[in-house]
């Protein structure tokens, strides 16, 4: 099955939580949920403004977690956020909380690899998976080193630039996708710019499963409710059920072509 | 070897420095420090970079006598005149530095931030002399802050886009930067204007700095008690210190009260490297706020946290008041109009002069990093 992880700003909104569990009940299955940072390196316009909106609201990382720790949520989610966040109260502090928040999973986008080695040992001493990003222009031997030391599951960045939508799906977000598979055992999950049912079944395909983001909270901006933002979810979740069925059969068509050659 | 000697292993100036960047910049940052210890180790490179600052940046800069404030104050002073350089700031060294070795690793494009607009003015000039086209990112406020310089930089042919999010200012145009860079990291070299960011950026503009206090060093007849510049971000600061490094002279850093990343920020990563920064307890980028758009930044340069915290530098701040009088009092006393940024050094000497940080008799090299053209709309409502 094709894995579904949409991403949410926390704090974008007073009823975010209604949000979050309208993910849920869409067919997610797992939530990254953005801890809104002033200075989002790799975000581009959409969930900049998200964070900007959230941070406007007075939203602190403390306020987020008790809000998570009391919500009915039953996926795995994953904090999306940056390395400052992180460091200010200690890794280890840091990724403490997180997991009493019920939270499984972090990913840092701007820390890469080579600075890594701290947070790995807080995640690892907490319970936390830490995920790590693959980028098109990653070579052979860090991209396996890379796949070794993520947990989880391993984000392919399916382009080059920040997150955002765009009108298709980059041709390198296949060809990565195919490189971290050849070496992990992990999911693959592809991300960045991925908007609409029609390119997450091509991510998809490429990998084990797909992010979106900003085409999400690009809704949320303008106002979609709970409900509104779970019928969005539900279409890709439906899309992607679709085109796993139909390759299944594919699939055992094939099988029985061959069943009958033998 | 003295650490401003030497090229940071895994780009670390003790705790500090770094390289927090999106995997997506992890190559390009290595190709470029690669590209940067290869340009800096050949010495045809060195020549081509040597003759442009000779030729074209109009180096050395003098080290100019304040003589008239000397007697007032009871130090000696002597400026090291940057605001005399091409384009009117020591960003011209960095800037040709960079845009040779863009040139030289096949980029056809620069992206660069800038706050008061002396380093886009800087890289656009750059820009134009090697034949780079230049994308510069500004904030709104400094757009409306700096008009002379954008025309400046719109005249050299650069495209000037605002920045919109945030405070408007620096920080944020260092991040648009960034982003720029990632969407485009086979095409364009990032300029950047400060010795802060990813490693090897520290490293090599400080580098590319050196030569104002490999100057300074050469052109003082005596080895100075003090030495003196501002720090925004840094690098000229950096570029001064380097070339004293290795004497007895006392090396002084000054910030920007609003903006005291030194004595009010924590360590934390911003825009790519571990370094003193302004936060919230949560670790939010706190908003810097200074007279001088070049220094209303929230973060140093991490070479300067790994001097402050080893104790071979110190940092000390002013206020936009002191900043203002400094100006005026360095123009009628010297003849000399220079940066709001330059004159939170000034102010420091003279808010210090005959006092315990700065006795009388003191022998002070004040690194002047620009001039104050641009300024003007400033001082006229301050007066």
């Amino acid at each position: 099955m094709t894995l579904l992880v949409p991403y949410l700003t926390a704090g974008v909104t007073e009823n975010w939580i209604d949000h979050l569990l309208a993910l849920q009940e869409a067919g997610a299955d797992a939530i990254e949920v953005g801890l809104p940072f002033s200075d989002p390196m790799l975000d581009g316009a959409t969930i900049q403004q998200a964070s900007g909106r959230a941070l406007a609201r007075g939203v602190t990382v403390a306020s987020v977690l008790a809000e998570i720790k009391d919500a009915p949520v039953r996926v795995p989610l994953i904090a999306f956020t940056y390395a400052n966040l992180v460091f200010r109260p200690g890794a280890a502090t840091f990724c403490r909380r997180l997991a009493e928040a019920g939270f499984r999973g972090l990913i840092v986008p701007d820390l890469p690899l080579d600075e890594a080695a701290g947070v790995e040992r807080a995640a690892a001493d907490a319970g936390i998976e830490l995920t790590l990003l693959v980028a098109p222009v990653t070579p052979d031997d860090r991209l396996a080193e890379i796949v070794a030391r993520s947990r989880g599951y391993v984000y392919a960045v399916s382009r080059m630039g920040t997150t955002g939508e765009r009108d298709s799906l980059a041709s390198s977000a296949g060809a990565l996708a195919a490189r971290i598979k050849a070496v992990s055992t992990l999911p693959v999950l592809v991300g960045f710019g991925v908007s609409g049912p029609e390119q997450a079944v091509e991510a998809g395909r490429a990998g084990d499963g797909v992010v979106i983001g900003s085409a999400l909270m690009r809704r949320v901006l303008d106002g979609a409710t709970p409900a509104d933002l779970g019928a969005e979810v539900a279409a890709v979740r439906a899309a992607l059920d679709h085109a796993d069925q139909e390759a299944s059969a594919d699939h055992a068509s094939h099988a029985e072509v061959s069943g009958h050659r033998g | 070897m003295p650490i401003l000697m030497t090229e940071p292993a895994a780009g670390r100036f003790g705790d500090f420095g770094g390289r927090f960047v999106p995997e997506s910049l992890v190559p390009a940052c290595d190709a470029l420090a690669v590209a940067f210890r290869d340009a800096w180790a050949d010495p045809a490179f060195r020549a081509e970079l040597d003759d442009l600052l000779a030729v074209y940046a109009g180096r050395p800069t003098p080290l100019t006598p304040a003589r008239n404030l000397s007697a007032a104050l009871g130090v000696e002073l002597l400026l090291k005149r940057e605001d005399l350089a091409h384009t009117g700031s020591h960003k011209i060294n960095n800037v040709l530095g960079q845009g040779l070795l863009a040139r030289r690793t096949g980029k056809r494009r620069i992206i660069a931030e800038t706050g008061a607009g002396q380093h886009g003015v800087a890289a656009a000039t750059a820009a134009a002399l090697l034949g780079l086209e230049a994308t510069i990112f500004m904030g709104e406020r400094d757009i409306e802050r700096q008009q002379l310089n954008v025309l400046r930089m719109t005249t050299l042919g650069a495209t000037v886009v605002p920045v919109t999010t945030g405070s408007r200012t620096l920080s944020d145009a260092t991040n648009e930067a960034m982003r720029a860079w990632v969407a485009d990291v086979d095409d364009a070299h990032f300029l950047l204007g400060s010795v802060g960011g990813p490693h090897p950026y520290p490293w090599m503009v400080r580098e590319l700095q050196r030569v104002i206090g490999d100057e300074a060093r050469r052109q003082a007849p005596y080895v100075p008690d003090v030495v003196v510049a501002c720090v925004g971000g840094g690098s000229n600061a950096a570029g001064t210190f380097a070339g004293f490094e290795d004497t007895t002279a006392r090396l002084v850093g000054v910030e920007a009260a609003g903006g005291a990343a030194m004595s009010c920020g924590r360590p934390g990563v911003v825009h790519g490297s571990r370094s003193m920064v302004l936060q919230d307890p949560d670790g939010q980028v706190a908003e810097a706020t200074s007279i001088a758009a070049g220094l209303d930044y929230p973060g140093i340069g991490p070479e300067h946290a790994f001097l402050g915290s080893a104790g071979r530098a110190e940092y000390h701040s002013v206020k936009d008041d002191e900043v203002i009088a400094a100006v005026r009092r360095l123009a009628r006393a010297e003849g000399i109009i220079c940066a709001l940024e330059s004159a939170h050094a000034v102010a420091w000497v003279l808010r210090e002069a005959g006092g315990p940080l700065l006795p009388t008799g003191s022998r002070v090299v004040l690194t002047l990093s620009g001039r104050g053209d641009k300024d003007m709309a400033t001082l006229g409502e301050t007066a």
